[in-house]
């Protein structure tokens, strides 16, 4: 609960010292490129209309769709990459190849194969979560005590068993690290990928209310992306918490 | 009865093998205490981690004989209770749902009787008010007696240690081994106890075997008839224990050249 208030804190101050630069480059500026952010406070209430929450519910699916599919594509894999020798050898060189590779370059590719709705979008997010979740299921698999292994054959656990009782809740608190860091590079990724094929998504919005020339929709539409972003990291942070209680204990 | 005939073991990688133990014949009667003192390297975790199931024997035979029936060692089948080194406490669970994993992984039903014979080993070993703590937030010693609990509430046919003592302080060890002793006394499980401490040997070991570094050779196979004393300072005390360290040092030799080939193999 400490912690929760501290990061309000943390949140509130950086807010109102963003906000007072903001304010200072629009009023030194002096273009309505920057607009004054009380104008664009002013029209929140505005803003707050169903069409935005669509909007905002459409770019949500979108990353909640590709980050289902890496953790189901992640996970196991960097769990055998991990315990397999033989699948490490075949595999981490192609890892080790595409991970520092930017996925958004992909984009033509992707449209090509899947089309301008979703299914491009979808896998451009994928490709940029999948990485990041294998190498940090495998790194942290890696560091599992033998011990525990030793622990759960001699009671005759199974494989499986081992998986739930070991594997899984091993890997949980570096897995949701890598995941709100790459959620972040997803979110902004959404800029890319709705601008195309959909005249829905964040990404659309911004672009539209930018090619309108209409800078105070841009603008909102900037603030709540940002608003987004900040929310499922701050959500990753909390399921964390909860989660792996254990890990946050100092020793 | 634990029996072991012509039990070996190897290190594996790619190209070779590498023999650790080879024909290892021995035998523990119900009720008893096996300790096994040897030199690091001589392979005896490694026997440990054989009868635990994590690795494979490569040949012999490995029976518990139960109740007139014998049976090939199973973790599956048998109940085997271990306390290693370091634990092996798992860090995301509470000492109680360690200390309960092994009978949910075998879905078992823990009856009340079975609960009340739980909560009197947590007592016994000074633990009762921690069950709710993460491991994290114990000390070496409550970890280490936390281990123990784990080990005899599964009411364990065989009972592993590996070292289990060692990474604690001189004053805390000896308290854990006497609260150990104590409940050892109470259930007497097959035990085998792996450690390179003579005292602990003396201490914990109604039979005490010394194995050498010529893949597992057995130097010396006594019965220890100062079981569960605390160096009482006789003479035969000393002699016992001159004699046991003698054979340790002359099992030494060998094991550098043996580490030596297993490094390069790697």
């Amino acid at each position: 609960m400490a912690k929760l208030l501290k990061q309000c804190k943390l949140f509130i101050q950086g807010f109102l010292l963003f906000n007072l630069l903001w304010f200072v480059a629009s009023i030194l500026m002096d273009t309505n490129v920057v607009p004054n952010p009380l104008d664009i406070y002013q029209n929140i209430s505005s803003l707050m209309t169903a069409e935005i929450i669509i909007h905002i519910l459409y770019s949500i699916k979108r990353i909640a769709l590709g980050l289902v599919m890496s953790l189901g594509v992640g996970v196991p894999i960097g769990i055998l990459i991990a315990y397999s020798k033989k699948v490490n050898k075949i595999l981490y060189p192609l890892i080790y190849l595409c991970y520092p590779i930017p996925k958004s370059v992909l984009l033509p590719v992707a449209m090509l194969l899947w089309g301008m709705r979703d299914g491009s979008k979808v896998v451009i997010i994928f490709l940029i979560i999948v990485f990041q979740v294998i190498v940090s299921v495998r790194d942290s698999v890696v560091t599992i005590e033998p011990s525990m292994y030793q622990v759960m054959k001699s009671a005759g656990a199974g494989r499986w068993q081992i998986i739930r009782h070991v594997t899984m809740p091993g890997i949980l608190p570096q897995l949701l690290t890598s995941i709100r860091i790459s959620l972040g590079t997803a979110v902004s990724v959404l800029f890319f990928v709705e601008g195309y094929g959909t005249e829905f998504g964040l990404g659309y919005y911004i672009l539209n209310a930018w090619s309108r020339i209409n800078y105070i929709d841009m603008y909102m539409g900037i603030l709540v992306i940002s608003l987004m972003g900040f929310a499922l990291f701050i959500l990753i942070d909390l399921l964390s918490n909860v989660l792996c209680k254990w890990s946050s204990i100092e020793e | 009865m634990l029996l072991m005939e012509n039990v070996c073991i190897s290190y594996k990688n790619k190209k070779e093998s590498f023999p650790i133990i080879q024909n290892l014949s021995l035998s523990i009667q119900e009720g008893e205490a096996l300790v096994i003192l040897g030199p690091s390297g001589c392979g005896k975790s490694t026997l440990v981690n054989a009868l635990a199931g994590t690795i494979p024997f490569e040949c012999g035979l490995v029976d518990v004989m139960k109740d007139q029936l014998k049976q090939k060692l199973d973790p599956k089948i048998h109940r085997i209770g271990i306390i290693p080194q370091n634990y092996g406490l798992l860090p995301w669970k509470t000492i109680s749902e360690n200390c309960m994993l092994p009978l949910k992984v075998r879905h078992e039903k823990v009856t009340n009787r079975y609960k009340q014979d739980t909560l009197k080993i947590y007592e016994s070993l000074n633990i009762a008010h921690l069950l709710d703590k993460y491991p994290k937030e114990l000390s070496g010693g409550q970890l280490q007696r936390a281990a123990i609990a784990r080990a005899f509430i599964l009411k364990p046919d065989l009972l592993l240690m590996d070292e289990p003592f060692s990474a604690l302080d001189a004053i805390t060890r000896e308290e854990a081994r006497e609260l150990f002793l104590n409940l050892w006394q109470e259930n007497r499980p097959i035990t085998i106890l792996v450690t390179h401490s003579i005292e602990e040997a003396l201490y914990l070991g109604k039979t005490i075997m010394v194995m050498g570094t010529n893949n597992g050779e057995i130097k010396l196979m006594m019965k220890n008839p100062h079981f569960g004393k605390m160096d009482p300072g006789t003479k035969e005390y000393y002699e016992v224990k001159h004699l046991l360290r003698e054979k340790l040092k002359s099992s030494n030799g060998k094991v550098v050249e043996n580490i030596g080939k297993i490094i390069k193999a790697m």
